[in-house]
């Protein structure tokens, strides 16, 4: 399993759906169902760190030379 | 007299010379609407050009058509730059066409059409090219002019849904001749770095001139060609561009192909408390349900009563031993009944009459056997005695019994010729029961 670290909301967000997935099928073992729990509970938490936290990127521009400077939109 | 009658090739060439040299059919300006059209494999097209009131034929050789920006078609408006004269085999005058273009439509309409219906037949807009987008992009770039209204809407809608992706600005001329190179360029190179994982093409809005360079062939290919998907967003509402039909997602607006392009940071959050409430609710469920089962367990009949549950087994088993030991019996019983069924199936097949009948053929065989035997012996003794009789005929003695007797020399020679013996010879004679010793005393020759 990825690290959480590693793993990018994609990734956290696609594990979450699919172990709600599970659960929302029932007939699962009660030690498994609390296993699928914990970790839901930890992805949710990866999920929601990653949107509040979020350092916003720059944009850039490419100039001829296909090299990439920050751009800043001109507001009129 | 004759001479006063014209052939037809005279006639029509005297016509042919007088069209010739009016300067006003040398180059005629004519509009109308094409009819009958046909294109020659050979190249030259053939058509009627005609108006309400009447009509001419047109021709138009390989070697001007080959400029025509668009393909005629029948019931098409056009303007027409050519000659007029005869074409004397039909003895018929004709307008031979030198340039012709659409009238009335439009020529940017008509090239935009067959461009369209030309790609379309390619499959360039079929669903099965259309590449999925990926929910959360993490780098974008956008292919549109630096200035102007439509760049920024691209970034200020992206940042304010979802900040955490990365914009890259690929600059593009979005207007004017050079156009459609900038814009094709600019996606090849965005192709090359492989960095991004959805492009956003477009310009804001203008009008169908400004926005013509999106519905040339060199952009709508490289759109198709492009491995990253592409969102299409040219901002002009009543007109699709072909890059718009080709492109993996048409936004009618560069705002739209922000909002397409990126989730919504705020929807996400919600989304990722939902399943975190969802997440709750089902382990309590699913805990409620294992619950329930479990007291249900725990008030059994079984679990109240367990010495009840022992009894009714003890029954079963004796039961079920009651039941092998009768099987057990049956099973040797019908052993031995078939044994003895075998039995007496081998003794019926006991050969008693074939026995008897073999006695029967050896009684009969010996009886005729002892018969033949006895009459065959019976025939032989007879024959025996015929032989034996036969023999005793033959027997000397049996001769010298009747009285015959047989002389001999005295060297023991059978005398039977006179020649034998001398007088006074020593014979011997033999009678069937002595040997009396003679002696000749006279010989006389008889004659036989």
């Amino acid at each position: 399993m990825t690290s959480e670290k590693d793993m990018t909301f994609e990734m956290a967000m696609k594990q979450l759906e699919t172990i709600v997935k599970k659960l929302e099928q029932g007939d699962v073992e009660i030690e498994k169902a609390l296993e699928y729990y914990q970790e839901g509970m930890k992805l949710s938490k990866i999920c929601t760190d990653k949107l509040t936290h979020v350092q916003e990127k720059m944009v850039q521009i490419m100039n001829e030379q296909g090299e990439t400077l920050p751009f800043e939109v001109q507001e009129d | 007299m004759i001479d006063r009658y014209l052939t037809v090739t005279a006639l029509t060439r005297y016509i042919k010379r007088k069209l010739d040299m009016d300067k006003h059919l040398r180059t005629v300006w004519l509009k109308g609407e094409i009819s009958n059209f046909k294109h020659h494999n050979r190249g030259h097209m053939y058509m009627t050009i005609k108006d309400q009131q009447t009509r001419i034929q047109a021709v138009m050789f390989a070697g001007n058509n080959r400029f025509l920006k668009f393909m005629p078609e029948n019931g098409m408006q056009v303007l027409i730059k050519g000659e007029v004269s005869v074409f004397e085999a039909a003895g018929q005058y004709q307008l031979y066409i030198q340039s012709m273009e659409p009238d009335g439509i439009g020529q940017l309409y008509l090239a935009y059409e067959q461009l369209k219906n030309k790609l379309e037949k390619q499959g360039y807009f079929n669903e099965e090219h259309k590449k999925a987008l990926p929910t959360y992009p993490k780098h974008i770039g956008v292919i549109t002019s630096p200035t102007g209204a439509a760049v920024r809407d691209i970034i200020t809608t992206i940042k304010r849904r979802y900040p955490i992706v990365q914009i890259t600005l690929i600059p593009a001329l979005v207007q004017g001749p050079t156009a459609s190179k900038s814009i094709s360029r600019a996606i090849d190179i965005a192709n090359k770095q492989s960095v991004y994982d959805v492009l956003i093409v477009g310009r804001g809005g203008g009008s169908i001139e400004e926005l013509w360079s999106f519905n040339e062939e060199v952009v709508v290919n490289a759109i198709f060609h492009s491995n990253i998907p592409v969102i299409s967003a040219v901002g002009h509402e009543t007109d699709t561009t072909l890059s718009d039909f080709v492109a993996d997602l048409r936004a009618p607006t560069p705002t739209g192909a922000a909002e397409l392009a990126v989730p919504s940071w705020h929807q996400l959050l919600e989304k990722t408390t939902a399943l975190k409430n969802q997440l709750n609710q089902l382990l309590n469920h699913q805990l409620t349900q294992y619950r329930t089962v479990l007291n249900r367990l725990k008030n059994s009949y079984a679990f109240r009563y367990p010495e009840q549950l022992i009894r009714q087994k003890e029954q079963e088993l004796d039961k079920t031993i009651e039941q092998l030991t009768r099987l057990s019996a049956q099973s040797s019983q019908q052993a031995e009944e078939s044994f003895i069924q075998l039995q007496n199936r081998l003794r019926r097949c006991f050969p008693e009459r074939q026995l008897e009948h073999a006695v029967n053929d050896y009684v009969r065989i010996n009886d005729h056997f002892q018969k033949t035997m006895s009459i065959s012996m019976k025939e032989k003794k007879e024959t025996l005695g015929i032989i034996i009789d036969k023999l005793m005929l033959l027997n000397p003695l049996g001769v010298l019994k009747r009285g015959f007797s047989v002389t001999y020399t005295k060297d023991n020679q059978i005398i039977k010729k006179s020649e034998q013996v001398e007088p006074n010879d020593q014979i011997s004679v033999r009678i069937s029961d002595a040997l009396l010793k003679c002696k000749v005393l006279s010989k006389e020759e008889e004659d036989r």
